[in-house]
This record gives structure tokens, sequence and C-alpha cells, in this order.
């Protein structure tokens, strides 16, 4: 009895400092309480210290992991790592104790009878392989999918698409980072022709402001905005937050300025009308450096399956867009985006400014837009209407919201229309491709097929019979998703899920597979500003899970395709790098040999010469500049970016007299995406135990709501029913709620709508109308 | 049997005096940041008198800035 009252004030204790620590993250991002995290540790004991980055988020902090008799049992930033300094937020110190959650899977399941029975690894993997090559047989290659993650390892990727594509010849491979970066993706590809940012986190140390586009990066880049708040400590630099919900960083802002959701497209154009029109733009890095486009406009919406979409670019001269600029000056999107003509001007005003170094950052605000790619164009423009941009403190930086989003999805490249070095369209690189993979050119299909949303309404139609998920957890995160679990769950359909826990998604699959968490497998992730991060195994995994790519090799080899796999177990990883390295060779992308990675905190690419790339297309810092001027956008052949003429449109669905709110969904600091790591966490479930509806105080006036009151949030596609949370974290604008996803009990996502980009085919989780009912 | 969190401010320049006071008090557990100059306190106090006498004593400290409270529990046990 004594020892249950202390175990639960213990506990309570416990709580209480969790809670401290959380409030303590919001006023201080980054802050350390080392002795929290090696409280139950006895520090005189002998730990054993190794590197990773961090298994949460695209910043990519460098952290040190303790282990001791084969258990990971403490977490502190590594000082080592240029990312975070040393610092880390409450999800990094706390990441491994998921790893000890009681329900972690450990033996492979298969469903027989509506029942899963354990069995072993082996029987798995034959029923998987079998099943894989049955479904092909009787439905052709394209009746089967894989659909991974940016939560994937390089090698796990890498694996993954020589499978699909190399090997059984499909393009059915695609991945979460189209929920997240796909709009990122294709805004870099067609201003620059090249994807990911040219600059890298060094330009905190340099730039005199940050305006944020739509980014709460107190709760989700912690560690970043830590960073800035550090910089506005010692240089006053600052902080400009431009969104459409007021958050905790907008309120750790010098400035917060709301506007409509959607309008930050015209917003966009009318900061470069006042660029052009106030003399501010730098002709001769627009002369020497930019040509100017125009694309397709009313492009459409992607809500009905087998949507398609191709856009027209066509060269327009500088004269042409000025004028069309002439539809967005400050007073007229003033009155469309509720921005007043004074903080446009203000915004244009920073960024016009010849001694002011300027960065932009974003991340989902514009990514998960119906117009995503437009908006990246857009804040691209500004910087190259003035000349920001690939300096130390002047650029555009699109961030990533998983730890390889940009190292596995983009680089290795987990997309339909990827190839690690490349795209399908293209025939050389088909062709570079398939010399490395040793297999006929002939196996790479030429076109892409299924895109992350389209994938699952294709599972749903039946057009695809068998697909494996790795290291996700669709059945929460995709968009309408009541439609694609349905669809899932259809007599004839084959689901393969990999998984370190239980989740929506397991629960739909016929075989569970069993993974190997973050650090018990070595890996490599890369992060947002083109680093790449290797990490050793420290532990093993328990029972019989087992490294995702490991996993995919031996189903390959059961298939048949074992001479395209000749890894060996113990240094699978290893190989594997070496073998994708061969892609990307030369000055525009070389990636780092592993004895670097292994000896420091990670490299950025392009590596050449023993050195990384910290600007990019910057002579004096870039390599692969070789036009004999300043910059060099080598992306495209003529060396040029391009400023596109992109209008405004609006969003797929607007609030009207039946569903008059906004609804606008995201994350907290407290857990990661969809919540199955950090819910498991106890002191981050304790911080954040469940999901809320954030509303505006008038509207829960309106409604006679009050805080903690069940309200139901319902759209033409679906409900759910949330408790209110008024004045709290976060202000939404009135007539607008706000809806964090990470709550699988409150299913956000059966109220959203899958409209996407047409050309990223991002989803807009940030907009759609909703009705609320009090409960 | 109340148990309460709070985030301790120093004034400027006493982190650490502030630390070594608190460091003196029984009932409180401190977990001080490592790179900000912010301590938590965790409060375990056997009633309300004793949680109330504790307050004073803790806003008596003179390098204290501010107290915020950030958690509290009751329990019976």
């Amino acid at each position: 009895m004594i020892n249950e009252v202390t175990n639960r004030r213990y506990f309570l204790k416990k709580m209480a400092a969790a809670s401290a620590m959380t409030a303590a993250a919001a006023l201080f991002p980054g802050i350390i309480f080392a002795e929290e995290q090696i409280r139950d540790v006895n520090i005189s004991a002998n730990l054993k210290w190794d590197k990773a980055p961090c298994r949460f988020c695209g910043v990519g902090c460098g952290v040190l992991i303790g282990t001791e008799n084969g258990k990971a049992i403490a977490v502190k930033g590594d000082p080592n790592s240029s990312v975070n300094k040393g610092l880390c937020c409450v999800k990094g110190y706390h990441q491994t104790i998921c790893m000890y959650a009681k329900d972690r899977l450990t033996k492979p399941l298969v469903k027989k009878n509506g029942k899963y029975i354990e069995t072993s690894m082996e029987e798995a993997l034959d029923l998987v392989a079998s099943k894989m090559k049955e479904t092909i047989e009787k439905h052709g290659k394209d009746s089967v999918a894989m659909y991974t993650s940016g939560q994937s390892t390089i090698p796990e990727g890498y694996v993954a698409s020589k499978f699909m594509k190399g090997a059984i010849g499909t393009n059915n491979l695609d991945c979460n980072a189209r929920l997240c970066m796909a709009s990122a993706v294709t805004g870099f590809l067609t201003t620059f022709g090249a994807d990911e940012p040219m600059g890298c986190y060094e330009d905190i140390d340099h730039a005199d402001v940050f305006i944020t586009w739509g980014n709460n990066m107190a709760e989700m880049h912690p560690v970043l905005f830590s960073r800035m708040l550090d910089q506005r400590l010692k240089r006053n630099v600052k902080i400009i937050d431009f969104a459409t919900r007021t958050t905790r960083s907008s309120m750790a802002s010098d400035k917060s300025i709301l506007f409509n959701p959607q309008t930050d497209l015209a917003v966009a154009n009318a900061i470069a009308y006042e660029i052009i029109n106030n003399g501010w733009m730098n002709n001769e890095f627009v002369n020497e450096h930019c040509n100017f486009s125009k694309g397709l406009t009313n492009i459409g919406y992607g809500t009905e399956d087998k949507f398609k979409f191709k856009d027209e670019p066509e060269k327009i001269n500088f004269e042409s867009y000025k004028e069309f600029l002439n539809d967005y000056t400050p007073e007229k999107v003033s009155k469309l985006s509720g921005v007043s003509v004074k903080d446009i001007k203000y915004l244009a005003n920073l960024y016009g400014d010849a001694n002011k170094k300027v960065v932009s950052f974003w991340c989902m605000g514009m990514n998960q837009h119906t117009r995503g790619t437009w908006i990246n164009n857009l804040v691209y423009n500004i910087h190259l209407l003035t000349g920001k941009i690939s300096q130390p403190g002047n650029g555009p930086f699109s961030l990533t919201g998983q730890p390889s989003a940009c190292g596995t999805a983009r680089e290795v490249g987990t997309f339909t229309h990827k190839l690690p070095h490349g795209v399908v369209m293209n025939e050389k690189h088909r062709e570079h491709a398939a010399k490395i993979w040793k297999v006929p050119v002939e196996r790479i299909p030429s076109k892409p097929t299924y895109h992350a949303t389209e994938m699952f309404r294709a599972l749903d139609r039946g057009d695809i019979k068998f697909i494996w998920t790795q290291v996700t957890n669709p059945m929460v995160s995709l968009p309408k998703v009541s439609r694609y679990t349905k669809g899932a769950e259809k007599p004839d359909r084959f689901v393969v899920v990999s998984d370190v826990f239980p989740t929506p998604t397991s629960d739909v699959a016929d075989v569970i597979l069993p993974a190997a968490w973050h650090i018990e497998k070595n890996g490599m992730y890369g992060n947002s500003e083109r680093r790449t991060q290797y990490w050793n195994k420290m532990v093993e995994p328990p029972g019989e899970a087992m490294a995702d790519a490991w996993q995919t090799i031996e189903v390959a080899r059961r298939m048949g395709y074992g001479d395209l796999f000749p890894y060996s177990k113990e240094k699978h990883e290893e190989e594997i790098y070496n073998e994708y390295r061969l892609h990307h060779k030369g000055k525009k992308h070389n990636m780092a040999p592993l004895e670097v990675l292994k000896t420091q905190a990670g490299a950025m690419w392009p590596f050449v010469d023993g050195k990384e790339t910290k600007w990019r297309y910057n002579a004096k810092y870039d390599p692969a500049c070789d036009n004999g001027k300043k910059f060099h956008f080598y992306g495209k052949k003529d060396g040029k970016a391009i400023i596109w003429q992109r209008p405004y449109e609006a969003p797929a669905e607007s609030p009207d007299k039946d569903y008059p709110f906004w609804l606008n969904t995201g994350r907290v600091i407290e857990h990661w995406h969809t919540g199955s790591m950090t819910r498991r966490i106890p002191v981050l479930h304790q911080a954040m135990p469940h999901s809320y509806v954030e509303l505006h105080p008038d509207d829960a006036q309106k409604y006679d709501i009050s805080n903690g009151q069940k309200v139901k949030v319902i759209s033409r596609r679906g409900t759910t029913i949330l408790p209110a949370s008024i004045n709290e974290r976060g202000l939404p604008t009135k007539g607008q709620v706000f809806v964090p996803f990470f709550d699988e009990n409150m299913m956000i996502n059966d109220v959203t709508l899958d409209a996407f980009c047409p050309i990223s085919k991002e989803p807009d989780y940030k907009k759609c109308a909703v009705k609320i009912e009090k409960v | 049997m109340p148990i309460k969190s709070y985030l301790a401010h120093p004034h400027d320049g006493k982190y650490k005096e502030l630390l070594s006071e608190l460091s003196n008090i029984t009932e409180c557990d401190i977990i001080p940041s490592k790179n900000e100059e912010i301590a938590i306190i965790i409060t375990d106090t056997k009633d309300d008198l004793e949680d109330q006498n504790l307050q004073i004593v803790i806003n008596s400290i003179k390098s204290l800035k501010m107290l915020s409270m950030v958690s509290g529990f009751e329990t019976n046990q």
C-alpha cells in the first residue's frame, strides 16, 4: 500500500513537471531541462552515448542517445550539431520512451476469419510475397502499390523505389510526403528546375528580418524558432508572423498580421506590385538571372477521381507581368485579404529595403493549399525581384515536416513520378537509374501513376488490389479518410502494414509486420537544409521486429528479384547508401561519403571536394555554378530562374449559409503528426491528452459554448465531436475553427476535403467549410 | 495533499541565487533549465494550509521575480 501511494504521488509529480516543461517550452522554444531526463538514471552508470538525428520533424536536430544494458534511457541535444547547437524540444527529449510502450508490435500478425493470429516473420513475409505475386499475375503489375514515408530512412526509401520501379516495373509508389511537401517540390522545380532550399539554417544567424508565411514555428519547428528568438536578443532582428490564426508564434513575434484563408496568393502579388512600383526591384539581378512565365488558370481542385492536369507554361515579358500586377494593388488586395493597406506596404517595404536581409519561412500553410505550387512560386518571385536569394541571411526557406521528407521522399524519390535522380518521364533519367540498378530500361515505366490521394481512391475503386504501407498512418492522415478506410476494408483488397505500433491503418491490414524503430537499425535521414545525417543501430529491436528496408528486401527475394538486392543483413544500410550515391554523382548533388557522415553531425549536399555547400546557385559558395556569373540557377537550361505570373484563385470550398465556418487543421508541439508515437509517451500524452476545437470567443458566445464543452464539427463529408477550446493555446479568427489532427479518437480527417493542388497533388488541409453544433 | 508545478523567473543576474535558495526548501523539487534562466518548481505538501505557507516562503525569496503556477493536483493519497 505504501508503495502504491508513493508511486501515485511520484506519477503526479512527473505529470506536474511535464506540464511545466511544456509551458516553459512555449515561452522558450528549445529550452533544456536535462535533470528531468536523467532523474531516474544513475548518472554514474556506464551510459553509452551515440549521435543520431531526432526521430521527429524536419528540422533534423542532432541528439545524443544514452543506452545502458541494451536499453535507450536518456536523450540530450547534441552540442556538436550545427542544427540545434545542443537544444532540443519536448518531443525530442522524450522520443525514446515510446520504444518501450506496452503495445509495441513485436510479432507479425495475420488476419484470419476477422482475427489477428501471431505468426513467424518468415511465414508473414512468405505470405506478403505470394499475395503480391498472385495479384500481379491476376490483375497486372499496376494492381500492386507501396505507400511509404518521409520518415522512412534513405535505405528504406531506396529499396522501395528499386523494388517497385526497377524490379516489378510499376510506378505505383508514393509516400506521405505528398501530403506535406509536394507543393514545395513543384514550387522549386517550376521556379528553379531543381528541388530543395538554396540556403541553410545558418541564414538565421545573418538575416535582419524573418517573415513566416502560415507557419507556427514556435510549435512545429521550436528549435529553429528558438534560434530566431536568440538572434532577436543579440541583434534585434524582426520576426513577422503572417498567418490565418493567432498562435504561440504570433504572440512571440514582433508583429502578427492575419489574412483571410487563401488570400496569401493575392498578398504576395501585392508585395511584388509594391516592389516594382516603388523602384525597389533589383534590375541587375532580374535582367541577368530571371525569366518571366505564366501558366494555365482556373486549374481545378482534383476532388473528382482520375482528375488530370498538365500546366502549359508560356514565356511572357516583364511589361506584361507588371500589367498583370495592376490587379493586385494594396488597396484592392486589402479588401480581399483583410490585411490593411498599411501592413501590405509594411511587408513590401521589408522585402524591398536593400539594406535588410530577409528570410521567408514556410511549411504546411503554403504547401497544404489548393494553389500550393503557385504560392511557393509567388514567394520566390518576391526574393527574385529583390535579388534576396542564395546569400547568407537572404532567401526563401521552405521547411519540411518530416525527418527525411527531403532525404528520402524527395532525394531518393519515393513519389510515383520520381527516380533517385530525375523523373520517370525523362528517358535519360530512366537509363541512368536502370544502369545502376542493372535492369532493362524498358522495365521502368515512363508514365507516373497514382499520387497519394488517387492511390487510395484507386484502392477504393479496386484498380489497386494490394497495398503495402511502411512508416506511415494514412487512415488518420488522409483527407476525407473515411472513404479510404472503407476502401481498404473491401473484401478483395490485401493490405500490408509495417509499423512499430498498432494504428487505425494496421486495423485495416491483412498482414501487420512489426518494424524496428529509428535507433534499432542503422540509418540516414536528410533534413530541411539538405543535411544528410547518419546514425548507428544502438539497441536491438524487440521480438521479431525488423527494419523496413530488410522487410522489402526479403519480399523482393521471395518474388525472384534476389539478384537486384545482393545486400547483407548486417551491412545493408551501408551497401545501399553507397549504391544510392551513384545516382547523385556530380557537382550539383553529390552526397557525402558514409565515412564522413559517421564522424560528424551530418553534411549538406552538394558535397564536393570534401566540402558541403551552404548556399546553392551562388558562385561564391556553390562549385556547380559554371556560367561565369555571380549566380547560376543551373536547374534551368539557360541558368535563369522563373518569375511566375500566378493569380489569386478561390479555394475549393468556402464558408456559406449552411456551413458558415472555415476549418483549419494542424499540429501541436506535444504530438508528432498522427500521434502514434507521441501519444505513447506518457509525459506528452498527459500534457495534451486529446484533441480540441479552437473557437473565437465571439463565436463561442453566439453558440453558447464554453471551454471544454463538446462541439460537433460537421462538413459535407463527415463529423467529429471535440471539446471546445476558447482563448487557450491559439485563437482562430472569427468565423474559423481550428482542430489538431493527432487524435485518432477525434478524427478530424473524416471532416476535411480531399481537394488538392493540381500541379503538386498535395491536399489542402487548411480550408474547407464546416458548421458547428453544441452537443 | 496538493502537488503543484510552477515556473520560477529570477531577477536579472540572480538565477544561481534563486536556485540556491529554492534548494533549501524541502517541500520543493527543482528542475533548473540548462539554457534559459528559468526553473520548474514542483511542490508536494500535506494539506492546503501547508501549501499556502509554502507559497509565502517561496514568494519571499528576494531573487524571485515571478512565480507562475502551471498545474495543480489534489490528491487524497
